[in-house]
């Protein structure tokens, strides 16, 4: 059985069609992702699968619920990890859990034992009883995490979990949503980090302006949409124009991005040598894999991070 | 055993309120005690030498001020507690979004906070009477009723205000209801003078606020003289307005909260 099903999902605000009649399924146990850049319908997705935003069109079922009837039992056993923290910074990192945790209607000592292990698991146990307000970046977004898990939710959803994180905070966050993954929760990511959909999706799909465009393991889609390898130059200003009709034949395909041509073959350095050899000399040369970001450009014509 | 979602709200915020009691309680206990000797005992020497007992029916000022000011006090918590807060939750904090990704809904949500509001409105007219009796303003036991017109005024004021602030978009329109709308409620309502000192064209416009109508009935209950209009009048024009203002709430927070 699905966790979540969408058959046709529609969300429109007015005029705007925010999502358009989108079908996937999320099974148990796996990570699944939406990757698309900012507008493409994540967040409202998200907000209907979390039974907050009432669907326009299409049907949803979520834990084999209808979120238009049972709202209360699907948030009963969700976790929201909402893009903004929405902590209240007035009070501690322990007090955060306890209303939260009372939201739940759990019992007080039940509380007070997870908060101790919930805290431990974000690495927060030290700042129990500092207040929210203070704390870096990383360290709210790990507590809202933390407190999204109060409920011991089967499926956990992130909306941008690491959206204004520096490098260092990113990491330690993955580390943390990786653990949960193998302890079994069902994880709903959007993002419109490339990196982030190869780290922890095992399945995602790609949406643009409301629809999806893709649906995959990050690796098929790579492999579908895309070369192995990539190859990147960077001209001179006002040279690259003019040195375009020179690149026909050297790769399967070529993008041509405003600062840089993307070269798209199966063998980086061979497409280099060759574009040596025919008297080109780019600024810098970077061979490397194909990414999701490629698949991404490929399917939509633009870049994921305007 | 499971406690209504409703009650938990209310639970949220007595936690949120253990954090940050200490200006609201100091300012509960202080500022009837600086009205009351300024306006009851300072200007109302003044008003109570002059022509002001006639006027007045043969009540001191004081005893005219206090159950006013009790109404008035009660009005300005409520709205208070209906703007910022609720713009915080909804724009700033964003804590209403956290609340209602759990099992807790819209109406939870705005009863729940409304239901705090009762509490906080409940202790400040507590005091507020506690304080009245110490300075001899209230006539008997039977005086301490004057809680519940000042607890029904400060609903309505406050479901209305949760209402509005739900609507807006930012804290502008707050500002302004309060300058143009709170303050002259607070001056105008019979809690300083009987309407009837009113121009006559503005007497209709006090008997529409809500205000007038909780003062009419918390100045009949502590000093045992009758009302201007019947008091179920009175009491459902104020029902009225928390029911209608709640309704509007639920509302205006789901277009705000639950798009």
């Amino acid at each position: 059985m699905s966790l979540v099903e969408a058959r046709s999902l529609t969300k429109k605000f007015g005029d705007l069609t925010a999502v358009d009649a989108i079908d996937f399924d999320v099974a148990p146990g796996e990570s699944f992702g939406f990757l698309g850049p900012n507008g493409a319908g994540k967040t409202s997705a998200m907000r209907m699968i979390g039974a907050v935003s009432p669907i326009t069109d299409g049907s949803l079922r979520v834990l084999g619920m209808n979120p238009a009837v049972d709202g209360p039992e699907i948030r009963m056993r969700l976790g929201v990890v909402p893009q903004d923290d929405t902590l209240d910074t007035e009070l501690s990192v322990a007090e955060n859990l306890l209303i939260y945790g009372r939201y739940f209607d759990l019992p007080r000592p039940v509380i007070r034992e997870r908060i101790t292990e919930l805290l431990d698991f974000a690495q927060l146990s030290e700042r129990r009883d500092d207040k929210v307000e203070p704390l870096s970046g990383g360290m709210k977004r790990r507590l809202t995490i933390a407190r999204a898990l109060i409920n011991q939710p089967e499926l956990l959803i992130l909306d941008e979990p690491t959206t204004g994180l520096d490098p260092q905070a990113r990491h330690v966050l993955w580390d943390r949503l990786y653990r949960l993954k193998q302890q079994g929760v069902t994880l709903i990511i959007t993002t419109h980090y490339m990196d982030e959909a190869e780290q922890l999706c095992d399945r995602l799909v790609i949406m643009d302006k409301g629809k999806i465009v893709a649906e995959g393991s990050p690796r098929r889609l790579i492999e579908e949409h895309s070369t192995r390898e990539v190859l990147e130059m960077r001209f001179p200003v006002g040279v690259q124009e003019a040195i375009l009709d020179r690149l026909d034949g050297l790769a399967k395909r070529t993008e041509v991005l405003p600062d840089r041509v993307l070269l798209y073959t199966d063998n980086g350095d061979e497409a280099a040598a060759e574009a040596t050899a025919r008297g080109l000399r780019p600024e810098s040369v970077v061979v490397r894999r194909s990414t999701l970001e490629d698949v991404f450009l490929r399917l939509t014509g633009r870049t994921l991070v305007d | 055993m499971a406690i209504p979602a409703v009650a938990r709200v209310v639970e949220a915020h007595a936690l949120v309120y253990r954090r940050t009691w200490r200006g609201s309680v100091i300012s509960t206990f202080f500022s009837p005690v600086l009205y009351l000797l300024a306006m009851g005992i300072g200007l109302g020497s003044l008003v109570d030498d002059g022509a002001g007992v006639a006027n007045l029916g043969g009540l001191s000022y004081l005893a005219f001020l206090a159950p006013g000011l009790l109404v008035a006090t009660a009005m300005q918590t409520g709205a208070g507690d209906g703007s910022w807060p609720v713009m915080a939750g909804i724009k700033w904090t964003k804590t209403y979004h956290a609340t209602l990704a759990t099992p807790v809904g819209v109406r939870d949500l705005v009863i729940g906070h409304l239901g705090w509001v009762a509490v906080r409105l409940t202790f400040v007219s507590v005091v507020f009477v506690a304080i009245m009796a110490a300075f001899g303003a209230v006539e008997s036991w039977a005086g301490a009723w004057a809680v519940v017109p000042a607890l029904l005024t400060g609903l309505a004021f406050s479901a209305a205000t949760t209402a509005y602030a739900a609507y807006l978009d930012n804290d502008t329109g707050l500002s302004t209801l309060f300058r143009f709308g709170i303050v002259p409620m607070f001056l105008f309502s019979g809690t300083f003078f009987p309407i009837s000192q009113l121009p006559d064209w503005l007497e209709p416009l006090a008997n529409v606020v809500p205000l007038w109508h909780g003062v009419e009935l918390a100045r009949s209950l502590a000093l045992g003289i009758s009302t201007t209009w019947p008091p179920y009048v009175h009491v459902g024009y104020l029902l009225a307005w928390i029911v209608g203002g709640t309704l509007v709430a639920f509302h205006t927070f789901n277009r705000k909260l639950r798009q």
